[in-house]
């Protein structure tokens, strides 16, 4: 068991992944929130280089976790706009106070 | 536990260490100083799964952009000379308890499945293959992702800018 | 002419005056001179009468011109199959010489009114009245059917009560238009009835229609005694407008009203309005209704003239001759005389109208003085006017070369014929007694009216002769009072145009068992025998020949001796009325009051009808009220347990849902954060559950 194999890598990606979520949910700050984001989608990058290496599936699943890597570009680009827009709007970035949607 | 499996166990350790860092501390430049060292810890698991590019890729993007952006971001929202740059928690037990479950849950999962792996051979380098494969099987994808991009970097300058009043 | 112009000629004259009354009442206040056109209007339609009676009796003068449509049809009426109901217009010979009298008489009066009614502070809107009369009347005299002649006869009644209150701030005027109105319903109400017998019957209204379906044997209900209420049951309403004894009270009062208001209803319209209906449903009467018709006749006729014989005041003693001729007119129809019935409608009207506005003028001239025994000697001074009143009474006595004579003798050689074919003696002895009591008071009238010395000299010096348009209806009328317009012959009109060519009684349609004997045909050629009376059987015919000469002696005779004994009394002086009233004062009083038939009324009908009024009031204010107000009490008990039921039950659990469903919202409201961590703590639990159901481990 201490010899690394497919699982140990898995693990790490689960265990990032959690930790991505617990970040998403817990943290007011909408800059801390798209930390957690980053963290999951590392997570999903490892699984997919994990597969990739381990599993019969050739390189596609690092093209992925490449695609994965510039979506999360993109992804942090348009974001933090969204971010600095709300900041503009509500003078400060806790999305725990940005509710508006329940009214 | 040869190397390679030290390797590993060290890396493991830094990515999780630091990702708990950064979703745990009140700090949001701890938080994002942390996660600097998750990016690093992920990338050498990535070397260690043989794919050096994506690695490469990993710190140049994340690293070199991405995190430099969230940077920007906490700095232009957060008064850092006259404000607590700490933020405050919500939802902290349910979370745990959910988090805990789901880990748990995921990891009993990939525990008990039986994966038809095979041990692979380590490639010298991925870069050629990785970009033959990037413009003749995704190329469409690749273009497209091309786009993306642009459209995200008009679209956030658009959204970002300041309202002339 | 064609016929169907002449029915449209009929319309526009049906019409004329209804235009008048309805320009007048509406524009009246503003333009006062409009009278004029009210006046101009009744002479357009006289006129045209003139012009349609001409040629019906010359060219038509066979025939009934009927113009008619279907007003209502009802397909699927409760009562029968369908029924439709019809208005229209029967012109026949009676029709176009009632309009020509209506129209005459009512143009005259309108005449007069000009003057009359001059200065009066409802000028304009008299004249509107006395439009709305005529039109009511002239809607009586076109009918075909009986709907229509229930509808103007009541519009006659309104119009009536509407002038004879026309000074309504008099009381006594006001209660005699209201006497009128109410009197009249009592008769109407027994015309409404019978109408409605025969309506259910027959389905239809039209007079020539029900009489078909009588001759060929269809009785109201099957049976005679019904077809014999059913024409007494309308006769009722003519009791009421003819003023028939015992509701003859209506009519004295009457006077209450403008005297050209009684001329025109006394003479020619609503008081002929009562004969003209039973001449209408002659052909339906049976042998016991005609001897109802007949009693009733001769009893009003005697009772007025006993009345009229110690009146003293001018209008109220013509008011008792009308009533009293009234009753020889209906008189004359039960016992069978159709035709002279109908023909001393007409004379009467003429001389009757011109007796009213006579006395007209002399109340006119004397300042409104009524009581004759305040006037005298008025010959001098209103020789028209005189001359005129004397033709008149000449004529209403029966003297002969007058009209009264020829249509009188007519009747009483009607009941002398009657009497001797049915043994009822006493109605020709009533009709020669009510002769002669008719001379007496109608001389005494006019004795005291214009003869002898003037016993009011201040009055008396004030008096003058009527201006031209009071006088000139009264000489036309006066001169319309003499034979030789309806006959030749001034001792029989027989031979006249009036009784040989124009008017001919119908054939009777009854059954023949509930007919008297002598209107039964006695053979088909009896039929088509002499005057065209085809009702009557030869001995009728034989028996009227008989009745004739005696009749008209008796008459002569009866006549003569009441002018005398009226010379004797009031001209020569030769005996005193005083001292006669004196001697036999019980009858004197008995007579003056009137039979004391008001104060009967008073005592019986009215003071009854406030006792019953009284207990009703009692029934409706204790049973029934308390009936109302128990009801309403229990309704709102109940009212108060269902709203305690819907305050409490039914609102509660309207509320209580009301209240869950916010309840459940208010608890599932706090998952609905709007804060996307809380969804996503959700989703973390979404996903272990599905872990847990699908178990893939």
């Amino acid at each position: 068991m201490l010899h690394v194999g497919l699982i140990h890598f898995l693990i790490i990606s689960a265990f990032l992944f959690s930790f991505g979520i617990y970040g998403i949910v817990t943290r007011k700050n909408a800059v801390m929130v798209l930390m957690g984001i980053e963290l999951i989608l590392n997570s999903a990058n490892i699984n997919f280089v994990a597969f990739s290496r381990y599993g019969n599936f050739g390189l596609g699943g690092q093209v992925i976790a490449l695609f994965v890597i510039i979506l999360a570009a993109a992804e942090a680009a348009i974001a933090l706009a969204i971010v600095l827009n709300i900041y503009k709007t509500f003078a400060n970035v806790n999305v725990d106070e940005i509710d508006h949607l329940k009214e | 536990m040869d190397f390679y499996d030290i390797i590993f166990y060290l890396f493991a350790v830094i990515t999780l260490a630091s990702a708990f860092v950064v979703v745990t501390t009140r700090n949001i430049i701890y938080s994002a100083f942390s996660l600097l060292f998750t990016f690093f810890g992920v990338a050498g698991i990535y070397v260690l799964l043989g794919a050096d590019f994506i690695a490469v890729v990993q710190i140049m993007v994340y690293v070199g952009g991405i995190l430099i952006l969230l940077l920007f971001g906490v700095m232009l929202t957060n008064k850092i000379t006259t404000v607590e740059i700490r933020t405050g928690t919500a939802n902290v037990l349910p979370a745990s308890i959910a988090v805990g479950i789901l880990a748990g849950s995921i990891v009993t999962v990939m525990m008990w499945t039986d994966w038809k792996s095979k041990p692979g051979e380590i490639p010298i380098t991925t870069t050629k293959a990785l970009g033959s494969l990037l413009i003749n099987d995704y190329v469409l994808i690749f273009e497209l992702l091309g786009i993306l991009l642009l459209i995200a970097l008009i679209g956030a300058a658009s959204i970002a800018r300041r309202e002339k009043e | 002419m064609s016929e169907s112009l002449l029915i449209n000629i009929c319309i526009v004259i049906l019409f004329l005056p209804l235009v008048g009354f309805s320009t007048v009442i509406i524009l009246g206040k503003k333009i006062p001179k409009l009278y004029i056109f009210e006046v101009t209007i009744l002479g357009v339609a006289l006129l045209l009468s003139i012009i349609v009676a001409y040629t019906k009796l010359t060219f038509y003068s066979t025939k009934n011109i009927i113009g008619a449509f279907t007003w209502i049809t009802m397909s699927n009426a409760p009562v029968g199959d369908s029924i439709s109901i019809d208005l229209g217009m029967k012109i026949d010979n009676i029709t176009v010489l009632m309009l020509f009298v209506v129209n005459l008489i009512s143009f005259l009066v309108h005449v007069y009114s000009i003057e009359y009614m001059r200065g009066d502070k409802r000028y304009t809107r008299y004249f509107a009245y006395l439009g709305i009369f005529t039109f009511s009347m002239l809607g009586i005299v076109l009918t075909h059917n009986l709907l229509m002649m229930y509808i103007f006869w009541e519009l006659v009644g309104v119009s009536s009560y509407l002038l004879i209150g026309f000074w309504f701030e008099k009381k006594s005027a006001a209660d005699a238009g209201k006497k009128a109105f109410i009197v009249n319903r009592i008769g109407d109400i027994g015309m409404f009835i019978g109408i409605l017998i025969l309506f259910t019957q027959y389905k239809t209204f039209t007079f020539d229609t029900i009489y078909q379906q009588i001759a060929s044997g269809n009785l109201p209900f099957g049976s005679n005694g019904w077809l014999t209420a059913a024409g007494i049951l309308v006769f009722l309403g003519a009791v009421g407008k003819s003023a028939q004894f015992p509701l003859h009270v209506w009519l004295p009062d009457a006077m209450e009203g403008p005297t050209p208001v009684s001329a025109l209803i006394h003479a020619a319209t609503m008081v002929a309005a009562g004969v003209y209906l039973i001449i209408r449903i002659f052909p339906m009467l049976t042998a016991d209704a005609m001897l109802v018709i007949a009693v009733t006749g001769a009893v009003t006729s005697l009772v007025a003239a006993t009345i009229a014989l110690t009146q003293n005041d001018i209008k109220k003693v013509l008011a008792y001759s009308t009533v009293s001729q009234l009753g020889y007119m209906v008189m004359s129809l039960g016992v069978g005389a159709y035709v002279f019935a109908f023909f001393h409608l007409v004379t009467h009207a003429f001389f009757k109208a011109c007796l009213f506005l006579g006395s007209g003028s002399v109340i006119h001239s004397m300042h409104h003085e009524q009581d004759i025994r305040n006037m005298g000697g008025l010959r001098k001074k209103m020789p028209i006017t005189y001359f005129t009143f004397l033709i008149s009474t000449l004529a209403i006595s029966g003297i002969p070369f007058f009209s009264g004579f020829l249509s009188k003798d007519g009747i009483l050689a009607g009941t002398l014929a009657f009497g001797k074919l049915t043994g009822h003696w006493l109605i020709p002895i009533i009709g020669f007694t009510v002769a002669g009591l008719t001379a007496f008071y109608m001389f005494r009238l006019v004795i005291l009216t214009f003869h002898g010395e003037p016993r009011d000299h201040h009055k008396f010096e004030h008096a003058h002769e009527s201006p031209f348009v009071m006088a000139a209806p009264l000489v036309v009328l006066a001169a319309l009072s003499i034979f030789i317009w309806y006959t030749p012959n001034p001792i029989g009109a027989d031979q006249g145009w009036f009784m040989k060519d124009w008017v001919k009684a119908p054939s009777q349609v009854t059954p023949l068992e509930t007919r008297f004997d002598f209107m039964k045909p006695s053979s088909e050629e009896a039929k088509a025998e002499v005057h065209g009376e085809v009702v009557h059987s030869v001995e009728y015919t034989e028996t009227m020949h008989w009745a004739h000469y005696p009749a008209m002696v008796m008459s002569l005779i009866l006549a003569g001796l009441g002018i005398l004994i009226a010379f004797m009394f009031y001209q020569w002086k030769k005996f005193s009325a005083d001292k006669l009233a004196d001697k036999i004062k019980p009858l004197y009083n008995f007579s003056l009051n009137k039979w004391y038939l008001d104060e009967v009324y008073d005592k019986t009908a009215i003071a009854g009808t406030l006792i019953f009024s009284s207990i009703l009031s009692w029934f409706d204010n204790k049973i029934v009220d308390g009936i109302v107000n128990g009801s309403a009490t229990v309704t709102k008990f109940t009212s108060g347990m269902s709203g305690w039921f819907d305050t409490y039950v039914v609102d509660g659990f309207v509320n209580f849902t009301a209240f869950f469903s916010g309840f459940i919202g208010l608890s599932f409201r706090r998952l609905q954060t709007g804060k996307v961590q809380t969804y996503i703590v959700f989703i973390v639990f979404a996903v272990v559950i599905l872990f847990l159901i699908f178990k893939p481990f």
